[in-house]
């Protein structure tokens, strides 16, 4: 099991555009949507890392951005990580899919799809999981839905 | 891929048809609708449809309290209402950094088990029935029933408590709750070998489980296969082990491993860990400290800003909280990465090949709770 400051030496030297945000309860790391794939891909395969368990993938949405959320963990080595990716296009959010490493991926990333739209390429399925169509996206902090929801 | 479907079967291309599993079929549990794709008898591939009782708790939980959510993480996964409890707990106790009582570990950890060896009865019973043996369902029943009987003397209800809230438990346990466990543990270590008897040396049973269903270690930790289904195929997934919580870490005990990946090999785990669950309340009911029955918590819980996560193990695999605040009293996003939405999406894998009837045998042996998909 390697410490957050060997996983941080080993990830900074496989891609050098992650950041590290400090005073996390688990260690962070935020990277770019475009390296995004390559990222988990190399967290993946690399032998001292061995990333191979996908926890869970979700969303979360901060109004002026959205925050695509992966928990990662090693089964041999039993070291956890979180992948976050920063996604500023709310109206278009897109980011690549999982699906090719990880086939945990395909329903969690519906289901983000689902709750909070967000597009995933290379999907081979993405379709709406729980809700109809014509839903909206109701985990969005700006869903309205003034029939089954009471403002409080 | 349904549309090509429809269009295979009016223009008659091949012989394959689709029949639909559910969503009120007695196997599946609750409302869960598989749409399979059969050539024959044989299962080619299925595609499950979820969302019946979809209930929004992630977005309830937005609205609510940390002492308000508690209750309705009980009706996630309705036969671990205690462990559903207890991550939102290990949760909050973990943002605020308090240190709460070892009487409350000991009582939690107590509550985990038997919380777990009722869930384990009530699946044996019910995938006994699901493979045809009625016989099952009583004896499983019957004996499930001393255990309610103590929750419900200590917590008032049965199924759903919500005895678990942040920083301790609702109230102390009843005076009777040590000597009752204890009486309990007595009566089933009698009772457990029948359901060897009954059930596992089988001949019937035995070839409708073994070799059915296979798999491999890959494919569990791929598709996210925890708890006893993914410890059948060798996959060490044991939260209590990786990451002890409560009194785990003073107690003896060992995580089952099953080999086999087949059916069988689930079911087996599922029957040792019943005897497991046992051993560790052995060792700490008569060992429960005195003192308070919660830490002192103030009457409104505001996190810290910030995210947390933490994990149980349930009776059915990993559950993950996630939970990320903006330091009012109410969580600004939870996330609940529930053990059966990952075990589900694997039954496509185990099932493809098999005969129909055979679908129901792996289905029921990954233990599926819908309500804990849906959410």
């Amino acid at each position: 099991m390697l410490n957050k400051q060997e996983l941080t030496d080993i990830i900074t030297g496989l891609i050098p555009e992650t950041e590290f945000p400090e005073g996390t309860q688990l260690l962070e790391v935020i990277v770019p949507a475009e390296k995004y794939f390559s990222l988990v891909e190399k967290l993946k395969s690399d032998q001292k890392l061995s990333f191979n368990y996908l926890i869970s993938q979700t969303a979360v949405d901060f109004l002026s951005h959205m925050t695509v959320v992966c928990h990662l963990e090693s089964v041999e080595f039993r070291h956890l990580i979180v992948v976050k990716v920063l996604l500023t296009d709310r109206e278009n959010p897109t980011i690549d899919s999982l699906t090719a490493l990880y086939p945990a991926a395909e329903y969690f990333e519906r289901e983000i799809f689902d709750l909070f739209g967000i597009r995933f390429n290379n999907h081979p399925n993405l379709k709406r999981l729980f809700l109809e169509d014509d839903y909206g996206y109701p985990l969005r902090k700006d869903f309205r839905d003034e029939i089954n929801i009471i403002e409080r | 891929m349904s549309e090509e479907i429809i269009k295979d079967v009016i223009v008659g291309e091949n012989e394959d048809y689709i029949i639909n599993m559910g969503p009120q079929h007695p196997s599946t549990h609750g409302v869960l609708r598989l749409e399979v794709c059969l050539k024959g008898e044989t299962v080619k591939y299925l595609i499950p449809h979820i969302g019946y009782i979809h209930r929004g708790i992630e977005k309830m939980c937005e609205a609510d309290t940390y002492q308000q959510l508690i209750h309705l993480t009980d009706r996630m996964d309705y036969l671990s209402a205690h462990m559903n409890n207890e991550a939102v707990c290990l949760c909050v106790e973990d943002a605020l950094q308090v240190e709460i009582p070892e009487r409350v570990k000991y009582i939690r950890t107590i509550l985990d088990e038997l919380n777990r060896i009722a869930s384990h009865q009530l699946w044996w019973c019910a995938f006994g029935m699901d493979l045809g043996a009625l016989t099952s369902f009583f004896y499983g029943l019957r004996d499930r029933e001393h255990i309610l009987d103590i929750f419900e003397e200590s917590f008032g209800s049965r199924l759903l408590h919500s005895f678990v809230m942040p920083g301790g438990l609702m109230h102390d346990v009843h005076p009777n709750f040590q000597k009752r466990t204890k009486e309990f543990i007595k009566y089933f270590r009698k009772k457990l070998p029948e359901y060897d008897q009954l059930l596992t040396g089988n001949i019937i049973f035995q070839n409708r489980a073994k070799g059915i269903g296979y798999m491999s270690r890959e494919t569990a930790i791929g598709y996210g296969v925890t708890g006893p289904s993914g410890r059948g195929s060798n996959f060490a997934c044991d939260v209590r082990k990786i990451a002890p919580y409560g009194a785990y870490d003073k107690v003896q005990f060992n995580e089952i491993l099953g080999t086999g990946g087949d059916t069988f090999a689930r079911y087996q785990v599922r029957m040792a860990e019943m005897w497991e669950s046992m051993n560790i309340i052995e060792q700490l009911i008569d060992n429960i400290p005195e003192g308070d029955y919660t830490a002192k918590m103030k009457p409104i819980i505001k996190l810290p800003a910030g995210e947390y996560f933490r994990r149980v193990e349930t009776a059915r695999g990993e559950l993950a909280v996630y939970v990320v605040s903006d330091g009012n009293k109410s969580p600004y996003r939870m996330k609940f990465r529930t053990p059966n939405f990952s075990n589900l999406f694997v039954l496509n894998t185990l099932a493809s090949g098999h005969k129909i009837a055979d679908l129901i045998a792996i289905s029921g042996s990954l233990d599926l709770v819908i309500p804990d998909i849906d959410r």
